[in-house]
């Protein structure tokens, strides 16, 4: 987890002012924040920090949220058999009824957009595939699998689609680092906000 | 003949009568003005016994039939029990609200429905906030609450020249009023980071299923519902708690949510990863849904039972604010009359509205358009083909969510049917 930044929020009340000044001196002790927001209802708990980390399995594109642990391409092609995979998504990662997880034969020089819709290779991001293994799969055991198999069946699963070679290990270091081939290949979505157009001269 | 035969004949007769009124009133709702029969007022034929069932939680007519159908061509649920996408049936219609048990249901992949103690259940708001907070149910509800009503659409609700029905066409769409807290409440009691401008939402259920949603959006109208068409929302919409995100595109909507994470990026979640486009255009119309409305009676697969009179009716929606005007062409398209709005529009909810009609008994094709109040205009099929065409390249297919115009062609013999070729 990252620092707790200083928060430049204006939505606080004078009274909430005078309130973080008094309490500035004990706050200045022990922490760097010296502005946090001071809450309104005070309905709710505060949660710890284990407990935080045992509930966020979201991770972002920077890995910050990545656990320890690592795993192999070797390991992640015999899980791929012993955790059921194949039965889904076929043997060698098509042909099966859940989604294709090999990218289609594109030719020489493809473009990566000719690959198909398969998350291993399409995902600009690496942490994508890690996050969705280990919150979504295998269906009907989401969530049980460990750090250590989810870091081997995400580097197969790269290395099936060339995106790593034979032999590569990953960890919470080295997997956010991996360049996917559509890295910068893709938009953003535009700016929202409220009351405006899908697309500006969208004619509807 | 004694008195006891002649009410014996009387009683005979009255039941042949009632008899009658009962097959009769299941295709002519207009008994009285029925000329062929001896005219009998009518009268009920069977009574509802009453049952605890019925004292405790009220039930439907049996003559009521109208129900949810698997969308898309996959079975819900399927052998293994799993739920995926459920239509509702539009076509049925009356007013501006979906019951809770006809509401549309989609689901990222199959689903099992999270079977949810409401008093187990937990949200934590935590990230790039001063104050970490675990909320029970008990303590949402204590929390300052709003009741709105919005619709959710999914965003592959389109209609295709092989659907026959309003269900098939535009049936992944409901409305309902919801209640709950704003989670700009529940944020600014977090206490946001300046920096911070995204959040995550994710649900309980197996998959996990969680989406990326801007700042701008969480803090405007965004809302942690635990209350749907005045009572808990329903199972299959995410109880004891789900996310709306009024007038985005359906999977924004988590249901049975259990985390808020504030964050500084674009997470790139599965579910974001279907939103994944390099076309700027394409990720612009990505998560907004655009001006649309269709006409529910007449609609496809309805027989009108001759020329005449009838009030069109349907609903127009938009994902960018109130429905400001709705129009009706009854020429294909070539002229266009303002509807009646009927109530009041609120943003992002289901409008309903009408429009007096004779039919002369002539072939006819009938058209609804819809206009929001920052001007957005719901397209035909053909200007919106037109936009996806390229030189030299007819687009067949609307990308992304298709708000296009609906047709519908009324034939001389008074059926109704899809009119998209």
């Amino acid at each position: 987890m990252r620092l707790a930044k200083p928060s430049t929020n204006k939505r606080g009340t004078a009274l909430k002012t005078v309130r973080a000044l008094l309490l500035l001196p004990l706050l200045v002790i022990g922490v760097v924040s010296v502005q946090a927001q001071s809450p309104t209802y005070g309905v709710g708990r505060t949660p710890t920090e284990n407990e935080i980390r045992l509930w966020d399995i979201a991770i972002g594109p920077r890995g910050e949220e990545l656990p320890a642990g690592s795993g192999s391409v070797d390991m992640g092609s015999e899980l791929y058999l012993s955790k059921g995979c194949a039965g889904c998504h076929g043997t060698t990662g098509s042909g099966g009824m859940a989604p294709r997880l090999i990218k289609r034969d594109a030719g020489p020089n493809a473009d990566p957009w000719d690959y198909g819709r398969v998350l291993p290779i399409r995902s600009p991001y690496a942490t994508t595939v890690w996050d969705f293994i280990n919150r979504a799969m295998p269906l009907g055991a989401e969530g049980t699998l460990t750090a250590d198999e989810v870091y081997s069946l995400t580097a197969y699963l790269f290395f099936l689609n060339d995106v790593v070679e034979d032999g590569t290990e990953l960890n919470e270091k080295t997997l956010p680092q991996i360049q996917m081939p559509n890295r910068s290949n893709w938009v953003q979505v535009p700016d929202w906000l409220p009351g405006q157009p899908r697309l500006e001269g969208y004619p509807y | 003949m004694s008195q006891k035969k002649t009410d014996r004949r009387e009683f005979l007769k009255r039941s042949a009568a009632l008899a009658g009124a009962v097959g009769l009133g299941a295709a002519k709702p207009a008994l009285g003005q029925d000329h062929e029969h001896t005219p009998v007022a009518p009268e009920p034929g069977a009574f509802i016994r009453g049952s605890d069932e019925m004292t405790a939680y009220g039930s439907r007519s049996r003559f009521v039939n109208s129900v949810r159908i698997p969308h898309g061509g996959r079975e819900s649920p399927d052998a293994f029990g799993l739920d995926f996408h459920i239509a509702t049936p539009l076509q049925d219609s009356v007013g501006e609200i979906t019951p809770s048990s006809l509401h549309y249901m989609g689901t990222t992949r199959g689903s099992f429905v999270p079977d949810i103690d409401p008093d187990e259940h937990r949200l934590m708001v935590h990230g790039m906030v001063d104050n970490p907070i675990v909320f029970s149910m008990e303590d949402l509800k204590r929390m300052p609450s709003v009741t709105r009503k919005h619709f959710i659409e999914c965003a592959g609700n389109r209609s295709r020249s092989s659907h026959t029905t309003i269900q098939e066409t535009h049936g992944m769409t409901s409305n309902a009023e919801w209640t709950g807290v704003l989670l700009s409440t529940v944020l600014k009691e977090a206490g946001v980071h300046a920096d911070a401008d995204w959040v995550v939402a994710e649900g309980v259920e197996e998959v996990k299923g969680a989406s990326s949603i801007p700042m701008a959006k969480a803090m405007d109208d965004c809302l942690l519902c635990y209350g749907m068409n005045g009572e808990p929302v329903r199972p299959q919409q995410g109880f004891p708690l789900r996310l709306l995100a009024p007038g985005f595109e359906g999977i924004f909507n988590v249901k049975w949510l259990r985390r808020i994470k504030v964050v500084d990026e674009y997470y790139m979640t599965y579910n974001d990863f279907g939103h994944l486009t390099r076309d700027p255009v394409n990720a612009a119309l990505g998560y907004q849904i655009g001006p649309k409305s269709v006409i529910t009676y007449p609609s496809g697969g309805q027989q009108l039972p001759g020329a005449g009179f009838y009030e069109i009716g349907g609903l127009a929606w938009s994902g960018g604010g109130r429905v400001s005007r709705v129009e009706i062409s009854t020429d294909g398209g070539r002229s266009w009359t303002d509807a009646d709005i009927r109530g009041t529009a609120e943003p992002m909810a289901h409008t309903r509205f009408s429009y007096e009609w004779t039919w002369d008994g002539s072939e006819c094709e009938l058209q609804s358009r819809c206009i929001d109040e920052i001007g957005q205009i719901q397209p035909s099929r053909q200007q919106a083909l037109d936009f996806w065409s390229t030189d030299g390249e007819r687009a067949t297919f609307v990308k992304g969510q298709d708000n296009s115009i609906q047709p519908w062609r009324v034939a001389r013999d008074g059926s109704v049917h899809n009119a998209i070729s």
